[in-house]
């Protein structure tokens, strides 16, 4: 690590390792399988319980392991910073997750995710574990990128959990979590900004240059670049561009319930983050369409970025039900 | 040990040297269209799949390739361990009977397919399949067709493998990292076609080490070889 940059970090090789003790140092109800990266809920696999697992690259906390626990995850594999895990840490991961009732992967769309845990899959279910996939990919702003064919997932993954684990704790069989799960996909648009770049702990410099007076919109979870690169604008204009774009690409109907995120990419301050869920509601309002809940926090970051995004997903009376069911986790409560 | 399973042990060790050694140059290729961590990740996988390989204790062929693929699966990481490794593993199943030209062929085919479904490319993509399509096609055409030696029939492979790393220069990346360049990737040889070439011809040079012959002299036609020149017009 470059020593100029100040960071609460020993040694960039060992950060993630350091992380996960301190996780399961924190949180009780977790516990990380022997040599590896892998967090599972303490008592996984839950007897008669299909198991909901994720996971990806790290330097996204809360994403993914804190999202661990009743109501949300079964478990998540954490890879190095940016970095999917590999192949055998799904493995062990849905082979810990499951109860002979199968387990739902959610997967965010970027190649290496995809490929290694397709691969795990295909391991596991020759040992007969049954795996339904969903791949998120709610971006609106990239096509192609970097990390990736096809676009990008984002915040929106976070739904997905919440509406999956609730799904599997009701009860419902391995067809019908997928089927919700896929639902929220199909349903949730995200647009990301950066104010500054993040600092990866093995660069210990700027992933990427944005001048003083300039911001980067369309960002990824990574630094990837964006579609467009502007002069600084004030929030509500920077709002307002972000929730263009994914309204644009959503297309819903006049009338049509949503659940809102304003998510912090790590070092904005939340003061920040509810003056742009302000203007957001506004341009909701605008648009016809009715919030019927409003989140307002870092649910997935991109280490000391400073930024946000703006995600929105349409819900039905469905959606609306498992999403306001009980969840007990450290990145989300819900009571 | 088989004489297969010493054969897989010496090319899996083979293939981690040549690695190593063009692991700048693989990763020069990897910086221009990607995030240049093919050669590092690429040498470190294969390092350890060697040592994997050498460490079992009389293995049959099946077991040595698996061990080698599962090493590279979880020691590459990213895309390129579960191409490379995965599809290895995957593949690995049809050496059960031991190395025969009949299997060989058998295990080719299923690397391919396997590679193709996981990184859902084809030829003309820009990736390691153009490396690929043509040299299976050919080990197979060699064999089953023109009833050419095993080792003649690699050779073959090897020299169609060469010809398709040249066509991925002049071509656009529509999959794999490469891709959200566009027409920016035009002009660049891909570093995964680039290094599936290199572990070919390890392979072919064990193979003639292992059988005392000379490789043979082969002439590169195919009849999958991709048409740089027509791509470019």
């Amino acid at each position: 690590m470059n020593m100029a940059m100040k960071k609460l970090i020993n040694d960039s090789d060992d950060v993630v390792d350091e992380m996960l003790d301190g996780m399961t140092a924190a949180y009780p109800d977790m516990r990380r399988l022997p040599d590896t990266q892998v967090l599972v809920r303490d008592d996984a696999p839950v007897d008669g319980k299909v198991g909901v697992v994720s996971g990806g690259g790290s330097g996204h906390e809360p994403t993914h392991g804190g999202y661990i626990g009743d109501g949300m995850l079964d478990g998540a594999a954490a890879g190095d910073v940016f970095s999917s895990p590999t192949a055998d840490e799904f493995e062990a991961l849905l082979n810990e997750t499951d109860s002979g009732e199968g387990v739902l992967a959610v997967i965010k769309n970027y190649e290496g995710d995809v490929m290694n845990f397709e691969t795990a899959i295909e391991m596991v279910e020759m040992e007969g574990t049954d795996v339904a996939t969903v791949v998120v990919n709610d971006d609106v702003a990239v096509e192609d990128s970097l990390y990736t064919s096809g676009r990008r997932g984002v915040c929106g993954t976070i739904l997905v959990h919440k509406a999956a684990g609730a799904k599997a704790a009701a009860g419902a069989d391995l067809d019908e979590v997928q089927r919700v799960a896929q639902k929220v996909v199909d349903n949730v648009g995200t647009m990301g900004m950066a104010l500054t770049s993040c600092i990866t702990p093995e660069k210990g410099e700027a992933t990427f240059d944005l001048p003083e007076d300039e911001i980067e919109l369309g960002i990824g979870i990574h630094g990837e670049p964006g579609t467009e690169r502007t002069d600084v604008m004030s929030a509500d204009e920077i709002t307002e561009e972000l929730t263009e774009g994914v309204l644009d690409d959503l297309d819903l109907d006049e009338g049509q319930e949503v659940v809102t995120i304003v998510n912090g990419m790590g070092g904005t301050p939340l003061m920040e983050l509810f003056v742009v869920n302000r203007k957001l509601q506004e341009l909701i309002g605008d648009h016809g369409l009715e919030t019927w809940d409003a989140w307002v926090g870092d649910y997935m970051t991109s280490l000391d970025m400073e930024g946000a995004s703006i995600t929105v997903c349409a819900v039905d009376d469905e959606l609306k039900e498992l999403l306001a069911a009980p969840a007990d986790t450290p990145g989300l409560t819900v009571q | 040990m088989s004489g297969d399973a010493a054969a897989i042990v010496a090319a899996v060790e083979a293939v981690a040297e040549r690695i190593q050694a063009e692991r700048d140059h693989l990763t020069d290729l990897d910086s221009a269209i990607g995030d240049a961590d093919h050669g590092g990740n690429m040498a470190r996988g294969w390092a350890e799949a060697a040592d994997a390989v050498a460490d079992l204790d009389d293995p049959d062929a099946q077991t040595a390739v698996k061990t080698a693929g599962k090493t590279v699966l979880s020691e590459v990481g990213g895309a390129a361990g579960p191409l490379y490794g995965g599809s290895l593993v995957f593949a690995s199943q049809e050496l059960e009977g031991g190395i025969t030209p009949e299997t060989a062929v058998a295990f080719a085919e299923t690397y391919l397919e396997k590679v193709q479904d996981r990184g859902d490319a084809t030829v003309g993509d820009q990736t390691m399949v153009d490396a690929l399509t043509p040299a299976v096609h050919t080990f197979k055409k060699s064999i089953e067709t023109d009833d050419l030696s095993p080792l003649e029939a690699l050779a073959k492979a090897v020299a169609a493998a060469e010809a398709g790393v040249q066509f991925t220069v002049p071509i656009r990346a529509s999959k794999g990292r490469a891709s959200y360049l566009g027409w920016r990737s035009v002009g660049h040889q891909d570093p995964g076609a680039t290094s599936t070439l290199y572990i070919m011809e390890e392979l072919l040079d064990t193979a003639a080490d292992q059988l005392d012959s000379e490789v043979p002299d082969v002439d590169a036609s195919s009849p999958t070889i991709p048409d740089a020149e027509a791509a470019e017009n």
